[in-house]
């Protein structure tokens, strides 16, 4: 491994990083241990209180909230994806009409907090957490979206529009058959990743009563008694934590596959102004 | 409209521990995650591993398991607290300083090479080209996407209102409680403060922006 940072290390300094690094493990390791230790002064470890794994309604409690928290997210995305695309449109329109009204519209969904939507439709509508969570994610993911292919199609070569113009195309025309196909390939990585964000905000459901996989594990702990708390919290984190990382490894998975086969490459996330790092 | 006169003491309140809880975690959140960035880019393996699992793990972890983690595990480890805003802070700037590790990383990537060359070329140790010439024009370039971090941890902060800490969400909810006939107008008035905050901080975010790229 090497580096523009530093030289390439010498015996002395591969010695001193490998007794640093020995040290910092043995640190980190103790705290671990410490934390295992404390918590088994309580009694988590206690196999009696990981025997709830061994009912099959607990499994199946957790396996509707697996599918509570992936219906949530595919059907805002579902919803949130098309209706990005028509925010775009209009906020990049030759009509000021348009254009100016969807821009303030936008900045106001990008500035408020997802669980403040959320909360929003719940009480004012009076509706399902369920229909609250989606309506909540479906508002704000549809702004990001639109703001991500709004940065797509402003970074395509302006000769693409001239082109589309000068053959006769109408101006929506070009924007629909050239721009925004170009613009979306571009700028599928950071689609993929605000889908990942999409399924991380599901777990806001639970601020709002929906449920979810968190609130399944309250539930669960509320009915058999908080002595199971632990161990079905962390057993739901790491599902959650796993999917989440799974979708991750499908975004930079595209973006490597994108920047192979997509015309022009994908475009890396715009640091103002800067050239893509390579 | 009159719901948010009236209550606008809690409001207030409530808009000002917003503001703690965004300030104290966002400055927590800076310096962790410029030192996990450091650490990325440092000679030494472990601390490398470190960072990257760190930064991979709590970028993919939803934020309302990390709030449930610090407000109800931590307690259980014999991290104990007094109040419940110390559990958000933990909560907020652990989350937060993962994203700003990446921002910083990619800001360090994007300074040309030449620079740690002819730093390096003077005899330069590798913390003196990191903290003298390469973090100084990093951290700039990377400004605007830091602010929309910032950004959005004022708008992750409202989590915290439904663990206990009785902020702009919390203090919001509370209202429409107390107020079940004038919902939309208490919830309009939480938006309005939510807004105060994160609109002029993207109107800098944008401005920087225009800024940086003239510069360079």
């Amino acid at each position: 491994m090497s580096s523009v940072l530093y030289d390439v290390p010498g015996p002395k300094a591969r010695r001193v990083s490998l007794i640093g690094s020995i040290i910092g493990v043995i640190v980190i390791g103790g705290l671990l241990v410490l934390a295992v230790m404390t918590l088994a002064q309580q009694g988590i470890f206690d196999p009696k209180r990981w025997a709830v794994f061994q009912l099959p309604e607990v499994w199946a409690l957790i396996a509707a909230g697996i599918g509570a928290t992936l219906a949530a997210a595919a059907v805002s995305a579902v919803i949130a994806f098309p209706l990005g695309l028509l925010l775009c449109l209009m906020r990049i329109s030759d009509n000021a009409w348009i254009r100016v009204p969807t821009r303030i519209v936008l900045e106001f969904l990008r500035g408020m907090p997802v669980v403040l939507m959320m909360l929003f439709v719940l009480l004012v509508f009076a509706t399902s957490s369920f229909i609250a969570v989606v309506a909540g994610l479906v508002l704000y993911n549809s702004a990001i979206f639109a703001e991500i292919i709004r940065a797509g199609v402003q970074s395509l070569p302006k000769g693409q529009r001239e082109a589309g113009l000068a053959i006769g195309l109408t101006s929506f025309q070009s924007r629909l058959t050239i721009e925004l196909p170009q613009a979306i390939r571009r700028m599928l990585p950071s689609l993929v990743a605000q889908l990942v964000v999409l399924l991380k905000d599901t777990s806001l459901g639970y601020i709002v009563a929906y449920g979810e996989l968190l609130r399944a594990v309250q539930v669960m702990a509320d009915f058999l008694g908080p002595q199971y708390l632990f161990p079905v919290f962390f057993v739901a984190a790491a599902i959650y934590i796993a999917i989440d990382l799974a979708v991750s490894r499908l975004a930079i998975w595209l973006e490597r596959r994108g920047s192979k086969r997509a015309a022009g490459g994908v475009a890396h996330v715009p640091v103002a102004g800067v050239p893509a790092a390579k | 409209m009159d719901v948010i006169i009236e209550n606008l003491p809690q409001y207030w309140d409530g808009f000002l521990r917003t503001l703690f809880l965004s300030v104290i975690s966002g400055i927590i959140a800076l310096i962790v995650g410029t030192v996990l960035a450091a650490a990325r880019v440092s000679p030494v393996a472990a601390l490398r591993g470190f960072s990257m699992a760190y930064v991979e793990i709590v970028r993919n972890t939803p934020l309302t398991i990390a709030f449930f983690f610090a407000a109800v595990v931590l307690p259980r480890l014999g991290i104990t607290f007094q109040q419940f805003e110390v559990a958000a802070i933990i909560a907020l700037s652990a989350y937060t300083s993962a994203f700003i590790a990446e921002a910083v990383r990619s800001g360090v990537n994007s300074v040309p090479v030449g620079q740690a060359e002819a730093a390096r070329s003077i005899g330069m140790k590798f913390s003196q080209v990191l903290s003298l010439i390469i973090l100084p024009q990093a951290l700039r370039t990377v400004i605007p996407p830091l602010i929309n971090i910032l950004i959005a941890l004022v708008k992750n902060s409202s989590v915290a209102g439904a663990f206990y800490v009785l902020e702009l969400f919390g203090q919001g909810k509370q209202l429409a409680n107390a107020n079940g006939d004038a919902v939309v107008w208490v919830l309009v008035g939480v938006a309005f403060f939510y807004l105060l905050i994160t609109i002029p901080l993207g109107y800098l975010a944008s401005v920087v922006e225009r800024k940086v790229a003239i510069a360079r």
